[in-house]
């Protein structure tokens, strides 16, 4: 069959990355040929700004150089403007009389700077701030003359400012309007962000309109008049009054163009041949110029024309981030408010921090953040999820940020540190690192940074601050995704709910099912997406999904914890924390016997056995086993440890026997498989010597009975569990306790600790299926006792199954 | 898998290939060449690389197989199976071993 043509005019971002996703998802479907203006290959235009204040090269800002274009096979004819598009003989021509045929033709044309009508416009001297020639001639201009004027105070205007003020020009910013970045900011962050800038040295004529631009004798402008009269010198002036969408070319073909080519969902003009995507573009109304609504609109665009037919675009919320080194400003949605919204303000004028956040009854509208913006992404992401926060209404003014206690130092704001501190303490990459990465690879998301740099790739705590980074670098290009359509990995584009839901409603009953199924992208799915279906198969179809091994991580593989040197740690199960002198003598002498160089004892009251090699491990176990002993489960996302204190068998403060209602609950949840690991402690009175308070399920003993807390977390960041109910006898805490649990082995999604969860469906949803509705509560338990059922020990299991035991076994040459 | 036409007394029978489950691995040990692990993909093929992720050593026979990839225990470095190459951005190697499947029989080049 002929390949069909597609040809694409303009060779910007949103257009080449519509080609990119095209290419990957039909790459042969297409013969595509790329007309660009400009003589340069596809470069990333929000980094003009730090090539302007010399920070960076254009070299550094190319995204796709042209040896992409020809890796791709793209004909690509850069520095011809397409003039003409002929739509009954489908073929464009540009300027030089160049002509391609098209099947699909895609404008990306971008937009052009409007130009006020001022007299004097067109002098030498005078540019806008848009591409790569308008940044030359600014860097140009900045070593050979002394003062500069920018007219208008917006985000590029602001920056362009910022730029020639670094290479040492005399900056002054006109604007029509009584604050800067009115469009983004309120009138008090706008006053604090003026005086920040004039500390480093910029000026600013407020509430001005030009009047003329004036020549000099050499016929290069000279100075700006304003309509009061007033007149200041002017060797550069750059106009930043805003973008228009160039639609020249569209309208002049005859195809409809309002404030904007206007498309439909799926980016298709009037013209079904004719798709546009980009700042040219008008979706809804609406003409984005951020970049992120930009990818998501060439996702969808590349989607149609791969003939998938399934993405719809549907508008964008988006945000603002002014990138001036030094500065945090953040801004989302509506900020001004209006009828029917509430503020909620935080204004501290001597550390230069103002929050405003705007609410709709129980939901956020808009945000506006000055000098600490470490909580933009988590309002942005609420505002997107329409999350409501009824709940944490209180102390939602201090922030979230989804920042750990530990590992950087403290420290919570991104802009105040140094290049060379250390951002992720895991990896130890400090933040000049992931600044240089996110500049010179392009990068966008907080994925691509994580795959670059590592960092807080492995514990996550510091997310919030290479969130914050990455916002600050980038701009409003970076935008959080939904957390409710975030798709599970790269394997597929549905979210852990859509698979979750697709497992229950289909019965599905294995991962390599699901692969098949679900329309997966790889034939065996990868290590992130395997683990999340094999869970969710059989917590969905307990006793009748198959549970695949080699969709486990090799710690429930192999029933212990594999450490640094490729050995494993061992440790057997105590219920309740408690053990006999038999037990005890089983364990040494397996250490001797194994040879076990460390012995250990754990923060959940049992005993690991460390550097095991994988050989021995069969023998151990059974060792064990003749001792009575199980597995501890210290490997698994599965139930780990039920820790206590002596309780009112022993201790004069005790008020219930919490050593016993501890072996009680661990016995019942014995083997369970859950979303993430699961701990649990039992006190026997309030001074909680077991510190119930940090578990995913928390029992405090009182005299009249029991205080059941739950998502409580000790680790990355401490949470502190919430009050769930208050109940009398041990079968109660059996039963509420089991059917929290099992709500969250249902609905969590896979690596979600019980705190994730709680947090997201929130605890008066947890309240209602548990304590209110005795109905579901008893089924709820029902369904975690039935799943339980008949679990065998592992590790007699394995020691005793010859194809389990295999994989203990070397083969040699 | 390699076709060579090297002398047949190079190659070096290690197991049949239903011994290694599929999407898994075995460990093969080596006088000459240490732990050797020997990977068994979702279509069949077998591949055989030194048991040693070239970022911290992490044993790759206890990862998991997708695709021409396995995924190293440890931090989670993608390996291919075919030459050893981690997977962009990351950057090392670890040493691959030609390796075939006959009769189902699985035979390493050492």
């Amino acid at each position: 069959m002929r390949k069909l043509k597609l040809v694409m005019v303009g060779n910007g971002m949103a257009g080449v990355r519509t080609l990119e996703e095209l290419r990957k998802i039909a790459p042969d479907m297409y013969d595509i040929t790329v007309f660009g203006a400009e003589p340069h290959p596809n470069y990333n235009r929000i980094l003009l700004s730090p090539v302007l204040a010399g920070e960076m090269t254009i070299q550094d800002i190319i995204l796709n150089d042209l040896q992409w274009y020809a890796d791709n096979e793209i004909t690509l004819h850069l520095g011809k403007k397409i003039t003409q598009i002929n739509r009954t003989q489908r073929k464009v021509v540009a300027e030089d009389g160049t002509e391609a045929e098209y099947d699909r033709l895609l404008l990306a044309t971008g937009s052009n700077p409007f130009m006020p009508p001022i007299p004097g416009k067109d002098l030498p001297g005078v540019i806008s701030y848009r591409d790569i020639k308008d940044t030359d001639e600014m860097i140009d201009a900045a070593a050979r003359y002394k003062h500069a004027v920018v007219i208008g105070a917006g985000l590029l205007g602001l920056e362009a400012a910022n730029g020639l003020a670094l290479r040492g020009m005399d900056v002054t910013v006109v604007h029509i309007a009584d604050w800067i970045m009115e469009r983004q900011l309120d009138r008090t962050s706008g006053k604090m962000l003026e005086s920040a800038l004039a500390k480093k040295g910029m000026k600013f004529a407020l509430n001005k309109q030009t009047a003329e631009l004036v020549a000099g004798e050499s016929g290069r402008v000279c100075a700006v008049r304003f309509k009061d009269g007033e007149t200041i010198p002017a060797d550069l002036v750059c106009i930043a009054a805003g973008i228009r969408p160039n639609v020249e070319l569209a309208e002049k073909a005859g195809i409809h163009c309002d404030r904007g080519i206007v498309v439909n969902d799926t980016l298709q003009t009037y013209d079904p041949r004719v798709y546009a995507v980009g700042e040219c573009a008008n979706h809804r109304g609406t003409a984005y110029g951020l970049v992120a609504p930009l990818f998501e609109q060439a996702k969808v665009c590349a989607n149609h024309l791969a003939m998938f037919g399934i993405g719809r675009y549907q508008g964008s919320v988006t945000s603002t981030k002014l990138k001036v080194t030094g500065i945090d400003v953040f801004s989302c949605g509506n900020f001004s408010g209006g009828e029917g919204t509430e503020d909620i303000v935080l204004h501290d004028p001597g550390a230069g921090i103002y929050k405003r956040v705007v609410l709709k009854g129980d939901k956020i509208e808009g945000a506006v953040l000055y000098g600490d913006t470490k909580d933009g992404s988590w309002y942005f992401q609420m505002l997107k999820d329409g999350q409501d926060i009824r709940e944490i209404r209180d102390h939602l003014l201090f922030g979230n940020s989804h920042l750990g206690d530990a590992g950087h130092k403290g420290a919570n704001s991104a802009a105040a540190m140094p290049d060379e501190a250390e951002v992720c303490g895991c990896n130890g990459v400090c933040k000049g690192t992931i600044v240089k990465a996110i500049k010179e690879h392009g990068l966008f998301s907080l994925e691509d940074v994580r795959k670059h740099t590592k960092a807080s790739s492995s514990c996550g705590s510091c997310t919030g601050l290479v969130e914050q980074i990455l916002a600050s670098t980038v701009g409003g290009a970076y935008t959080p995704a939904d957390s409710s359509s975030k798709a599970i990995c790269g394997c597929t584009d549905l979210s852990h709910g859509d698979v979750r839901k697709a497992i229950r409603d289909q019965k599905i009953l294995s991962a390599q099912e699901a692969i098949a199924t679900l329309g997966w992208k790889t034939p065996n799915g990868c290590a992130t997406c395997r683990p999340a279906l094999n869970y969710y198969c059989l917590s969905t179809w307990p006793h009748e999904a198959l549970d695949d091994p080699q969709s486990r991580f090799i710690n429930e593989r192999a029933h212990a914890n594999i450490q640094k040197d490729g050995t494993y740690s061992v440790v057997p199960r105590m219920w309740g924390g408690l053990t006999t002198p038999d037990e005890l003598r089983a364990i040494a002498d397996a250490a001797e016997k194994y040879k076990v160089p460390t012995v250990k004892v754990t923060g959940g009251q049992r005993i690991d056995l460390l550097g095991v090699k994988k050989e021995d491990l069969p023998g151990m176990w059974s060792d064990f086993a003749k001792a009575g002993m199980v597995s501890g489960h210290a490997y698994g996302k599965s139930l780990r440890t039920v820790k206590t204190c002596v309780g009112a068998e022993h201790c004069r403060f005790g008020t219930q026997r919490s050593m016993d209602m501890g072996v009680k609950l661990e016995k019942m949840l014995f083997g369970m498989w859950s979303p993430h690991k699961v701990k649990l402690a039992v006190s026997g009175c309030p001074r909680n010597c077991a510190e119930a308070g940090i578990k995913d399920v928390g029992v405090i003993g009182v005299d009249s009975g029991y205080e059941i807390y739950v998502a409580g977390n000790g680790g990355i960041k401490t949470e502190v569990a919430e009050f769930l109910c208050k109940v009398k006898s041990d079968e109660e805490v059996m039963e509420y306790s089991g059917a929290f649990i099992q709500l969250y082995r249902e609905e969590a999604y896979y690596l979600d600790r019980t705190c994730h969860y709680v947090q997201r469906v929130g605890l008066d949803y947890i309240k209602e299926k548990v304590v209110n509705d005795e109905a579901n509560r008893k089924a709820l338990y029902e369904r975690l006792l039935f799943a339980l059922q008949g679990y065998k020990d592992p590790w007699i299991e394995h020691a005793e199954t010859p194809v389990l035991r295999r994989q203990f076994e070397n083969l040699s040459v | 898998m390699t076709t060579t036409l090297e002398a047949d007394v190079d190659w070096k029978r290690v197991c049949t290939v239903d011994e290694i489950p599929i999407l898994g691995s075995r460990v093969v040990n080596s006088p000459a060449h240490g732990a050797i692990a020997v990977f068994r993909n979702g279509d069949g093929e077998v591949f055989a690389l030194r048991d040693r992720c070239p970022h911290k050593a992490g044993p790759l026979s206890q990862g998991i197989v997708h695709g021409k990839t396995v995924t190293c225990p440890l931090h989670s470095w993608k390996i291919q199976l075919e030459d050893g190459q981690a997977v962009a951005p990351d950057v090392g190697c670890t040493k691959h071993f030609p390796c075939k499947v006959e009769d189902g029989a699985v035979f390493l080049q050492l």
